[in-house]
């Protein structure tokens, strides 16, 4: 257990946390303004990568490769939105029926071109695709080039776009349909539309992570979501615990789920070093959720119990 | 139609859970006609269709058979939302009419845009907030001065009241007030009542009131109506009803639906 060999890991796993907490941004969405727990990004991180990976191993720049993940993940939240709210289908079940499909159709964008029609793995060196946003290959570097620069600042962009469209007229009814659905009907807020739109741009930042993501690894993989909502959770969970009582503000939220991820990824690296195998890690990570999940119910049941116990000294 | 009705029900037809055990005639012919600045207290027993009715105006539900007019439009096919450009709505449960985890300027900055489009504009604007401000001080309950709080952190009469001021801050063609001071206590309901009075008199409001209580429908409004088993059976005006007691209104109710009344709450109440 050499201390330098976690020290050279941690950088990665800050530039991993920051690619994620964006995509726990993206749950965040959902899950805490919405109030729908969404299964779809498991799928649609993993349609980010194969968006982002097909166009630019087709010469499509960066940039616009990214953007047009962001628009294919709006796409997915868009179909998880209709099966919920006009088909009316649970919001967790619409999730992962989206998923499900998401998983054929991944495959069938990264096969684009190809002679199969369908591929599971993308790979897309730095080497060959100079011009590619991130790449873990620079991020042990203290250089301009080091992927977490760019991070934290597509990061602070990001964060920066969520305060105003949630501070705005349309925004503030979004939250609404999240925060009681018959009030928001009564206020004349379309509570489906609502959902719709709110899946759509939680996905969007989804797919965009999955983007960045396959970016920074050299490739897309049509697996690479797998647990993604999990560790979106985490991420949100950790950064409520950690900094819920400080940061009030909408924006400093954002910011605490950003740092969540981080903060996740540095645990993890931490466990991973004192010598967790990675086969263990989604166990670990699930058993952890499961525990921060269930803090609000223990805390009222204990309330309970305590009330009971008084009346009977009573 | 009389072209100053504020609101038209038509031979509204209601029945839950057709076909089934269950079963439920909740509306079963209504027909109600509101001239604009009528304030009419409805009560009733438990099931009688007080609530179902202020339902169908709102469009909770869509309706058998029959028609909803709301100021001279035919409102019947449409949803509640597009409904809500028309309507100001208190619940019964302090609960329902506010977002608990959004604070007091933005449930009220949600009630002033109520039917418009909502832009990409900011949420609420500096201006705004001088009349919440002021409006919220007219309460009497220090609210103005907890603006960026959380409405979860507020009572239920604090809740109600809110609510009430949310509904009536873009004027209602109609106001809905279903049982709104029912889950208070008695001396949060009489305040939450005397304002309601106000916010109606001074805005000169069209309001339809559901109670449990007898004496507040008879004190309150210039119109008191009554239903039993989805109807209508009994409609007595300002004059009627003003040289009314609760006694009589009792009476006249066995007299029209040949039961006693019953209504758990109301026994409480009177």
């Amino acid at each position: 257990m050499n201390i330098s060999q976690l020290l050279n890991q941690l950088p990665g796993a800050v530039a991993q946390g920051l690619i994620w907490g964006i995509m726990a941004i993206g749950v965040y969405i959902t899950f805490r303004i919405l109030d729908i727990a969404d299964l779809t990004v498991d799928g649609s991180i993993a349609t980010g990568g194969a968006v982002a990976a097909i166009l630019i191993t087709n010469g499509v720049h960066p940039w616009l490769a990214v953007l047009i993940a962001f628009l294919v993940g709006m796409a997915a939240g868009a179909v998880t939105g209709v099966f919920h709210t006009v088909m009316g289908i649970p919001g967790i079940l619409a999730g992962i029926l989206t998923q499900l499909a998401l998983y054929s159709v991944n495959l069938r964008i990264q096969g684009i071109g190809t002679d199969l029609g369908s591929r599971a793995n993308v790979p897309m060196s730095i080497n060959k695709y100079k011009d590619m946003l991130v790449s873990l290959r620079n991020v042990g570097r203290f250089a301009l080039d080091n992927p977490i620069w760019l991070l934290l600042l597509i990061t602070a962009v990001l964060i920066g776009v969520m305060y105003w469209f949630f501070g705005t007229e349309y925004g503030c009814g979004l939250r609404a349909v999240g925060a009681n659905q018959q009030m928001a009907r009564a206020q004349g807020i379309n509570t489906g539309v609502g959902k719709v739109i709110g899946l759509m741009i939680s996905n969007g930042l989804v797919a965009f992570s999955g983007a960045l993501m396959a970016q920074y690894q050299g490739f897309a993989d049509v697996s690479m979501g797998r647990g993604a909502i999990v560790i979106g959770l985490a991420a949100v969970i950790i950064g409520e615990v950690l900094f819920g009582k400080i940061f009030r503000n909408f924006a400093l939220r954002l910011l605490a789920v950003s740092f969540g991820a981080i903060i996740y990824y540095l645990v993890i690296q931490v466990v991973l070093w004192l010598g967790l195998n990675t086969d263990d890690l989604k166990l670990l990570t699930a058993l952890v959720v499961a525990l921060f999940l269930a803090m609000p119910f223990w805390k009222t049941q204990i309330a309970a119990w305590r009330l009971k116990g008084g009346r009977q000294h009573g | 139609m009389a072209e100053s009705a504020m609101l038209d029900l038509r031979d509204l037809r209601k029945t839950f859970n057709p076909g089934t055990v269950v079963e439920k005639k909740a509306l079963d012919g209504v027909n109600l006609t509101l001239q604009k600045g009528d304030f009419v207290t409805v009560i009733g027993g438990n099931g009688a269709g007080k609530s179902t009715m202020l339902n169908a105006v709102a469009g909770t539900f869509p309706i058998d058979t029959g028609a909803v007019f709301l100021g001279g439009r035919d409102v019947t096919h449409l949803p509640e939302h597009r409904r809500a450009a028309f309507l100001g709505r208190v619940f019964q449960d302090p609960m329902t009419g506010t977002a608990a985890s959004m604070n007091i300027e933005e449930n009220l900055a949600l009630a002033l845009r109520r039917g418009q489009r909502r832009s990409l504009r900011w949420g609420i604007t500096q201006k705004e907030r001088g009349i919440y401000r002021e409006k919220l001080s007219s309460l009497n309950l220090g609210l103005e001065d907890r603006m960026g709080s959380k409405v979860g952190l507020l009572s239920g009469g604090q809740r109600q009241a809110l609510t009430l001021l949310m509904a009536t801050l873009k004027e209602p063609e109609l106001l809905l007030l279903d049982e709104h001071t029912a889950a208070l206590d008695p001396k949060t309901a009489e305040k939450v009542l005397q304002l309601t009075s106000g916010l109606i008199r001074e805005g000169g409001l069209t309001a339809l009131m559901v109670t449990h209580n007898m004496r507040d429908a008879l004190a309150m409004g210039n119109r008191l109506i009554m239903m039993h088993e989805g109807r209508i059976i009994l409609d007595l005006g300002a004059e009627e009803k003003r040289n009314m007691t609760v006694e009589d209104l009792l009476l006249k109710f066995e007299e029209a639906s040949g039961q006693a009344l019953a209504n758990d709450r109301m026994l409480l109440a009177t």
